[in-house]
């Protein structure tokens, strides 16, 4: 069923990682992918990935989790082996051949980075979503974005949109769900026929679900309204961000981390 | 013959997750052709999941439903076949409506049966009378109307089909009381003229005392009680324990008892009512008998 | 005290007005149920209350300050709170508590305050033990007291209520009318709701009945609820308990219509039983 789709999955708990300041989350989660991109050497990749473990058994997310987000990568990392192996050439002799191409040691050096990287990548990121609740998160990007208030970039707007959109993302999706069940009842065919077919198929359905959409959006606008809403000036926040000694730690070993990492450049060959 | 019948029908949701969820608890039922059954239970009591699997909307993970005697996934041809035969009515029906016109949105069941335009045109027309919306009002567009006048043109494009069984799942709610009166009215009307089975999922308990012949009772995925009406009322204080809201009337009847009076408590309805005290009146000398 | 004079509204040229001279008032710590048939124009009219509809013709005052009065808008908006039918439609923020405070920092309150403030809103409503839970997790009655809530945390005098028990369940009605009594009896907020069901209303101090734009008919729910042609007439419908005793009546048996509570309606059979 549609329901079971969760898009950026928030699995909540009481570590530091959940209690770090989404701001610096946000910013160390994107320092985390640069340095990923420096580490070209083993032992910068090793620790990258140790890096990214140890902070799932600090934050206590099952690794089971991991496993989940990690699945619907097996395609793309599928290709890119594909990809890199045969038709990556170095300049030796070929290690082996299959049929008419040439497997060169880059090659697969190539593809192990490569792996890893992805691999490190989506985990990295997904522990950002796993430990940061769609709000904070919006909330981190509002208040790291706010210095473009000054060009009049509509901070405070687009915050409430990404809330908004969060909202309502299930209920639209539930809501999708049951107008297919209906219109499925009265013998509509969704998922057989020609191209034309389904996209004909497809009206049905997403009339009612716009047009429940924007009487959703109307009412929500009311409602709003009703709680006097007036835009971003003089808004206060529950919850304020305040920088704790567990941001400062947290934040020094990221410093630390990211350090090794990036020195492992200056001792170590790298793989490609 | 029993148009309808379940058999160790059970369902689990997020089976084999944490959490998982027994929606269906091995259901045994068989539903006469052309009784009108209410459905009645809590939220979450299994309703919903239940009626999805009439017209083969789910597929039940064990057990089977039989329409006409057949298997309605192994033994019709495809399960649309099922669907066209058991008109299902979701709840907020009008929020499924899309075509430009009254006509056409009732039409869209029917054309999706193959039906040639003659045939259709006779059921959209015979379908919308049923609901009372007049001829000339067809080809207006459906987003014009109120709210409960959506709700019976979704009703008129299921009827339209002309489903062996029709199934509502509230279909009143959020009328006003005679929104409520006038659909209840026409769905029954339907059932007499045409002879076709409804099953009617309520949580109104004086909708269900009013309209239906027998009733089916569920709890946490089970049958509670599948009986005719009055027999169902004779349990009204263990329904009312169960906080299912038993009608008014029914909870009079019930404080009377308390108050020491030997009278039958499974009344339902107004008349039923009156006519249970003028009985008890008239065996007791009014008065005379403590 | 909220009081509308010849309240003159309509929504486009061509149609009927929405409403149609209304005058209406509700004085502080009433509990007012408004009853009418689909299209009868309470929404519209409830709507003015907090200044989301002005008036064509006609006025609303809030306390003394007219809703026409720009300057005061936040201040009437404070003041009557407003909960809509679908609780899907009105919560705004992902989680149970930040949705709570969504008026609070919309009005500039400051933090600690909203947190008192929410805290004291939750448990007002009963939904306190969802506080972190996401709104979408919740059961329609659940989520509708969560709307209360955030009207609530504002510390409104009045609270309007339109139809907010319509797309409930019977569990989810009994907690949330029981909140809403409770808002009203033990904390002294007016209540105006709007509902179709007559056990609702005929828990209210008073019900104002309205048709086709107008305000028909006021009085104690015993005095509507008395007069059952007058009401069906309306279609709308009278409780059980009054039912009764006027079909009874038809048939010459003389019972009182203004037994609509349970225990008085038992009473009376009881004393017509024995007499």
């Amino acid at each position: 069923m549609l329901k079971d789709i969760t898009i950026g999955q928030h699995f909540p708990g009481n570590s530091p990682v959940h209690r770090l300041d989404p701001r610096i989350k946000i910013l160390a989660t994107i320092a985390y992918v640069v340095f990923l991109f420096l580490a070209t050497n083993a032992v910068g990749l090793v620790l990258s990935i140790a890096m990214v473990l140890a902070l799932y058994v600090v934050a206590q997310i099952p690794l089971k989790m991991l496993k989940k987000s990690l699945k619907p990568m097996i395609p793309i990392i599928i290709f890119t082996v594909i990809l890199n192996l045969f038709f990556i050439t170095g300049d030796g002799d070929p290690l082996f051949r299959v049929w008419k191409i040439s497997v060169y040691t880059e090659g697969i050096m190539f593809c192990i980075v490569m792996i890893v990287r992805i691999l490190c990548l989506i985990s990295g990121t997904s522990l950002l979503t796993y430990t940061t609740s769609p709000i904070q998160l919006t909330d981190g990007l509002e208040r790291l974005m706010k210095p473009l208030n000054v060009v009049k970039f509509p901070v405070h707007e687009m915050a409430m949109m990404m809330t908004i959109a969060l909202r309502f993302i299930p209920t639209l999706i539930e809501e999708t769900d049951k107008i297919i069940s209906a219109q499925k009842s009265r013998g509509a065919m969704l998922d057989s026929g020609s191209f034309t077919d389904r996209v004909k198929a497809l009206v049905p359905i997403l009339i009612p679900l716009f047009i429940s959409a924007f009487r959703r959006a109307d009412e929500l606008a009311t409602a709003m309204e009703c709680r006097c809403y007036h835009g971003g000036a003089n808004r206060t926040r529950l919850k304020q961000l305040k920088i704790t000694s567990n941001d400062i730690i947290c934040t020094a070993v990221c410093v630390v981390a990211f350090g090794v990492i990036f020195a492992t450049r200056f001792f170590f060959t790298p793989l490609i | 013959m029993s148009v309808i019948k379940i058999e160790n029908l059970s369902y689990t949701y997020n089976e084999g997750l944490p959490g998982a969820t027994k929606a269906l608890d091995n259901i045994n039922l068989e539903i006469e052709e052309g009784t009108f059954v209410g459905v009645i239970g809590h939220t979450g009591c299994g309703k919903s999941t239940l009626i999805s699997h009439l017209n083969g909307l789910t597929k039940p993970q064990q057990g089977a439903i039989y329409l006409n005697g057949k298997n309605i996934w192994t033994e019709y041809p495809s399960i649309r076949d099922v669907r066209f035969n058991v008109g299902l009515v979701f709840q907020y029906p009008e929020y499924q409506l899309f075509e430009e016109s009254i006509y056409k949105d009732i039409a869209f069941g029917p054309k999706n049966m193959g039906l040639d335009d003659e045939e259709v045109d006779r059921r959209v027309k015979m379908a919308a009378k049923f609901v009372g919306i007049p001829e000339y009002a067809l080809e207006g567009s459906p987003f014009d109307l109120s709210g409960g006048q959506k709700r019976r043109v979704a009703i008129a494009g299921i009827i339209a089909m002309q489903p062996k069984v029709l199934v509502l799942d509230e279909p009143c709610a959020g009328l006003d009381p005679e929104g409520r009166e006038q659909i209840l009215s026409q769905v029954k009307n339907y059932h007499k003229e045409t002879g076709s089975t409804v099953i009617l999922v309520s949580h109104s308990m004086e909708d269900i005392a009013n309209y239906a012949d027998k009733v089916l009772v569920m709890e946490q995925g089970k049958v509670y009680n599948y009986a005719d009406t009055e027999e169902i009322f004779q349990d009204a204080e263990n329904l009312s324990k169960m906080g299912l809201g038993i009608p008014d009337i029914t909870k009079v009847f019930l404080k009377l008892k308390e108050m020491g009076l030997d009278i039958d408590t499974d009344v339902y309805t107004i008349p039923y009512a009156i006519k249970t005290l003028l009985k008890y009146k008239e065996k007791n000398g009014g008065g005379h008998n403590a | 005290m909220i009081k509308a004079t010849n309240l003159l509204f309509g929504y486009s040229e061509e149609r009927e007005k929405a409403l149609n001279g209304v005058n209406f008032t509700a004085e502080k710590g009433e509990f007012i149920a408004v009853l009418g048939s689909n299209g009868c124009g309470k929404s519209t009219l409830a709507k003015h209350f907090n200044a989301i509809l002005l008036p064509e013709e006609g006025t609303v005052e809030v306390e003394g300050m007219l809703t026409t009065q720009d300057d005061r808008l936040f201040d009437i908006r404070q003041k009557v709170g407003m909960v809509f039918q679908n609780p899907d439609n009105q919560i705004v923020a992902t989680i149970v508590e930040e949705d709570v405070a969504f008026a609070l920092e919309n009005m500039g309150v400051e933090p600690s305050e909203i947190r008192r403030r929410i805290d004291e809103a939750m448990e007002k409503t009963g939904v306190y033990k969802f506080k972190d839970k996401a709104p979408h997790h919740l059961s329609g009655g659940q989520k509708q007291r969560v709307a209360i809530a955030g009207i609530i945390a504002m510390r409104p005098d009045y609270i309007v209520l339109d139809e907010p028990t319509a797309m409930l369940d019977p569990e989810g009605r009994r907690k949330v009318l029981k909140t809403i009594k409770s808002l009203n009896k033990e904390y002294g907020i007016t209540v105006i709701l709007i509902t179709h069901y007559m056990d609702e209303a005929a828990q209210a101090d008073r019900i104002v009945v309205m048709s086709k734009g107008k305000v028909v008919k006021e009085g104690t729910p015993k005095e509507i609820f008395s007069q059952v042609e007058l009401v069906k007439s309306l279609s709308l419908d009278v409780p059980q308990t009054s039912e009764i005793a006027y079909e009874l009546g038809k048939l010459g048996h003389n019972l009182s219509t203004e037994a609509i509570s349970i225990d008085e309606c038992a009473q009376q059979l009881y004393n017509f039983l024995k007499g």
